[in-house]
């Protein structure tokens, strides 16, 4: 005989107003099984939820409903406190008589009578509920972050921290990312590699982080707790073990001419080479496609002149696998060449240059020893026009979307500029200026008040040669005129945009991402760090594009979830899920073929009576979400979605047709 | 080689020059130009600013004539062939607005094949066959190849040549055996249809791009538009070098194919072709 509860709750006037709750409570003590009921003003309150206990205690209760808000507010808060009382938390169901009810109806005797066949039905429901148990899943308390600029850096550092085992892959020869390019950062004007370096340095060092450089990641299996992931550590051509970054390789090396890669290609570097002075691990790549001896078989110089016998040229690439529990993609972006608008003429006339090829210029590392030249004649500009929103905001040739970052690196090369060749003449076309940050816009302020930038409201149309020089047309929306400026060099923002193979990497990790190719987040406002595959989380701009400090606020709340999930002992599977009766299950895995989230696998028993090995759906409990898309697939009705029986519902059902 | 012939309002009328040129030129080239039967005004500016409908249907309703001859047209006006590219493009993407236009099938409209003079020659004819036709190169004229706003966007339509910075028609001149200059305003408006109402817009704009061209080291320019042609050689204004002679892109053709210049309607033209031609001896 069943011993059910109901608890009625005013919400205050939310649900009394409409729904005469005494009313409710009275009806509910008539239904069958229900061995007490009663109502009050704030169910969810400390004393409301007390309420519930001492009536479970006291009346030997063995299903509780609470009639109140929607299950999506409260039903948590609930199952814990029926829990508390020693009955299993599965037992208690909510009748929804806020939403569904005394906020949707005005008329109180036909929105009571509503709430009272909500409540019936409810009723009906927990009587065939049965308790439902969580499962235990082992965990691997290590991390595998992927990428290593400042925001996999970060991540890494952070999980490290807290005495948890990380491997950190990047597919460079070194750490340190699009960052590590930057001159002076905006709006502190920190030296990029003085405050990177720091910390790259402790990731290398850190006793908690294995480093694996100029590697990439091959394949994901499993689940969170429980990946497999496979690293193709590619060939180096160096032994890292015995390498003390002695340059003595890369100075001698006689191809000199390669376009480096760090240097947007406007600098030469070495077939054996260290992409920056500052990198992590100090140890050089041979680049197989431009080194003589790979290719040709001649030189080996780097080989005679190394003190340390480093060089192999016999390396091949390794693939190795590690076992982690959680995945943070830190895959960063890349910033679009420049070619989007033909009429800026970027590729075809030289002085036409993105922004981060700027940043390569204004460096001191860079090309020009931080001289600010024009690539024709290596002059410097005497006019500097700067354009941005050169592809972004544009829906029609561009990108939609606002970069973000832009208006405040073009604020800060304008800076820079002036700093060093104080004379220049500087025009920045712009649409807007978002400067939304803690000190961002005071910065912009100044460049444009302190150091004489000019800023013109209105985007180019064309950009083109004149003699030596390149004129930019564009207009002044502000006093509503056409403008042409006589430019030495034209520095365009181009748009940060997404890696070019995000969408190969997300493939490998069953990840979603959106129309642009950034990774998507499990909710864009309240769960930005997460994924909707449990255990994979993402960091930095991979997910979209930001400044450093959003970055490392990212990759902080990466890394928060990450220990969050390992500060279990073991991982708790969601009982709602589904489940197969063997017995009745022909495995004909309609249901693997249609679950979303790819949790049902095929597997091998032997049948009890007939001794046959036979095929069955097998649900794997930490994936499964209890969707239902299975239960509904199913020809056989063998496969249940745990806590929504069909002889569950349908007696919700039923009892409202009497 | 046969294809169907969209002469339009202009090629008859005011754009008689080009007309004749297109002629002469195709007739040495050995194509044989059906004009399209029963056409009618393609709409140009004025069409689209009325109905969209509108415009569409007079596009649809002449391709669906071309269609009785081929299943490709030639249409040496720029807004000709910007329109009638159009009208293809919208019976594949809005087939509905061709409801109830008698003889009008949006499958077949689709179908056909729409080239500009440019496209033609380089799509169609073929720069190598063009090449071993040329009797009496170009060398000695510097001609600056003006392409206008039409010939080659919108991009999604026309989907020929760069957008940005077109070079079909200076790959035409060199394959002619001219040396065409380098320079930047090849897709600069001319003022198009403002002619009448603002002349002075025209006029800056006709001037700024004769100085340009100018300064690139041109001695005449090369347009496949009738519309650019005559605003540049009606509001030009005189300069201290006189003013700059502007050919249509079949004048070049027919002058390389040994074409006198009077077979080209040369004579037609508002400024002088003459003593360039003479100079350069192709007259």
């Amino acid at each position: 005989m069943a011993r059910t509860g109901v608890f009625v709750c005013h919400c205050g006037t939310n649900i009394a107003k409409t729904v005469v709750c005494e009313q409710v409570a009275q009806a509910a003590r008539a239904m069958p099984g229900v061995v007490y009921a009663t109502d009050y003003r704030y169910i969810c309150s400390a004393p409301g939820q007390q309420l519930i206990q001492e009536a479970i205690r006291d009346q030997n209760l063995d299903s509780v409903v609470v009639a109140s808000c929607s299950p999506r507010l409260h039903e948590p808060t609930f199952r814990r406190c029926v829990e508390e009382a020693g009955l299993n938390p599965y037992l208690m169901e909510m009748a929804n008589i806020r939403e569904q009810c005394s906020w949707v109806h005005d008329d109180q005797a036909l929105a009571t009578a509503k709430a009272i066949a909500l409540v019936r039905a409810a009723v009906a429901k927990v009587q065939r509920n049965e308790p439902l148990f969580s499962e235990q899943l082992p965990l691997t308390k290590r991390a595998l972050v992927l990428g290593g600029g400042i925001a996999g850096i970060q991540a890494a550092l952070d999980i490290a921290d807290a005495g948890y085992e990380v491997l950190l892959v990047e597919r460079s020869p070194s750490i340190g990312g699009h960052m590590a390019q930057f001159d002076k950062t905006f709006p502190t004007l920190d030296c990029a590699a003085c405050i990177l370096t720091p910390k790259m340095v402790d990731a290398a060092s850190h006793p908690n982080i294995r480093l694996l450089t100029w590697s990439e990641l091959e394949s994901v299996q499993g689940y969170v707790g429980n990946f497999e992931v496979t690293i193709r550590q590619k060939a180096r051509y160096v032994d890292a073990e015995l390498c003390i970054g002695c340059a003595e390789c890369w100075v001698r090396c006689p191809v000199k001419n390669v376009p480096a890669e760090f240097d947007e290609g406007l600098g030469p570097r070495t077939a054996i080479y260290v992409p920056f002075p500052q990198a992590v691990p100090l140890v050089p790549v041979i680049d197989k496609e431009h080194c003589r001896y790979l290719t040709e078989g001649k030189c080996g110089v780097c080989a005679k002149r190394c003190p340390k016998d480093c060089i192999r040229y016999d390396d091949e690439d390794k693939l190795s696998t590690e076992q982690v529990g959680a995945l943070v993609v830190a895959t960063g972006f890349d910033v679009e060449k420049g070619a989007l608008y033909g009429e800026y003429g970027y590729g075809q006339y030289e002085n036409v240059i993105t922004g981060l090829e700027f940043e390569r210029l204004v460096n001191l590392s860079g090309p020009t020893e931080g001289k600010v030249l024009r690539p024709s004649d290596q002059q410097p500009p005497q006019t500097v026009v700067f354009v941005q929103c050169a592809g972004s905001r544009d829906p029609a040739k561009g990108v939609p979307y606002c970069s973000r970052v832009c208006c405040m690196y073009t604020a800060k090369q304008v800076l820079l500029l002036k700093e060093k060749h104080p004379e220049t003449d500087v025009y920045v076309f712009y649409l807007d200026i978002r400067a939304g940050g803690k000190n961002y816009e005071e910065f912009v302020q100044r460049v444009q008040d302190e150091f004489g930038a000019k800023y013109i409201r209105g985007r180019p149309s064309a950009i083109f040669p004149s003699g030596d020089k390149l004129v930019v047309r564009g207009a002044d929306t502000m006093l509503g005129l056409p403008v042409e400026v006589e430019a030495d060099l034209v520095v365009l923002a181009s748009p940060i945009l997404a890696r070019e193979d995000a969408k190969d990497v997300a493939r490998k990790l069953g990840l979603d991402t959106d129309q642009h190719s950034f990774f998507t987040e499990a909710h864009p406002k309240l769960r930005p760090a997460e994924t909707l595959t449990a255990g994979v989380y993402l960091a930095g701009g991979c997910q979209f594009a930001k400044d450093i400090p959003d970055a490392v606020a990212s990759a902080g709340a990466a890394a928060a979830k990450v220990v969050g999930l390992f500060a279990k002992d073991s991982l708790e599977s969601e009982p709602m899920i589904a489940e197969v009766d063997e017995a009745s299950c022909v495995g004909c895995l309609n249901c693997l073929e249609v679950c979303p989230f790819t949790a049902i696998e095929e597997k091998q028993i032997e049948d009890p009576r007939t001794k046959q090995v036979r095929t069955v759906a097998s649900v794997n409990a930490a994936i499964c979400e209890g969707c239902g898309t299975c239960a509904a697939a199913c020809p056989s009705k063998c496969i249940t979605v745990k806590g929504f029986k069909d002889s569950q519902l349908l007696a919700a059902i039923d009892i409202l047709a009497v | 080689m046969r294809i169907a012939y969209f002469p339009g309002c202009s090629l008859h009328g005011t754009a008689r020059d080009y007309g004749e040129s297109v002629v002469a030129c195709c007739r040495a080239l050995g194509v044989e130009l059906v004009e399209v039967p029963d056409w009618v005004c393609c709409g140009a500016s004025t069409a689209p600013t009325l109905s969209h409908r509108l415009a569409v249907g007079l596009g649809a309703i002449n391709l669906a004539q071309a269609a009785q001859v081929g299943d490709a047209v030639l249409a040496p006006c720029a807004a000709c062939y910007n329109r009638l590219k159009m009208a293809g493009c919208a019976a594949q993407t809005e087939p509905k607005l061709l409801d109830g236009l008698e003889g009008v099938e949006a499958e077949k409209v689709a179908a056909v094949r729409v080239y500009s003079m440019p496209e033609f020659l380089v799509e169609r004819y073929g720069l190598d066959a063009l090449r071993e036709k040329v009797t009496r190169p170009l060398a000695g004229l510097h001609p600056a190849a003006y392409y206008g706003c039409l010939l080659v966007r919108p991009p999604d339509v026309c989907q020929f040549d760069d957008p940005e910075q077109p070079h079909s028609m200076d790959d035409i001149l060199r394959a002619l055996g001219g040396e065409p200059v380098v320079w930047y305003n090849k897709t600069d408006c001319c003022g198009g249809m403002l002619s009448p109402t603002r002349t002075e817009v025209v006029s800056a704009l006709t001037q700024r791009l004769v100085e340009r061209a100018r300064q690139a080291g041109a001695d005449c320019l090369v347009t496949a538009c009738p519309m650019c042609h005559m605003n540049v050689e009606s509001r030009q204004a005189a300069c201290r070098d006189g003013r700059l002679p502007t050919f249509y892109l079949t004048d070049m053709v027919g002058l390389a194919l040994g074409l006198r210049p009077e077979e080209l309607g040369l004579k037609r033209h508002l400024v002088d072709t003459l003593p360039l031609l003479q100079a350069a001896g192709l007259a």
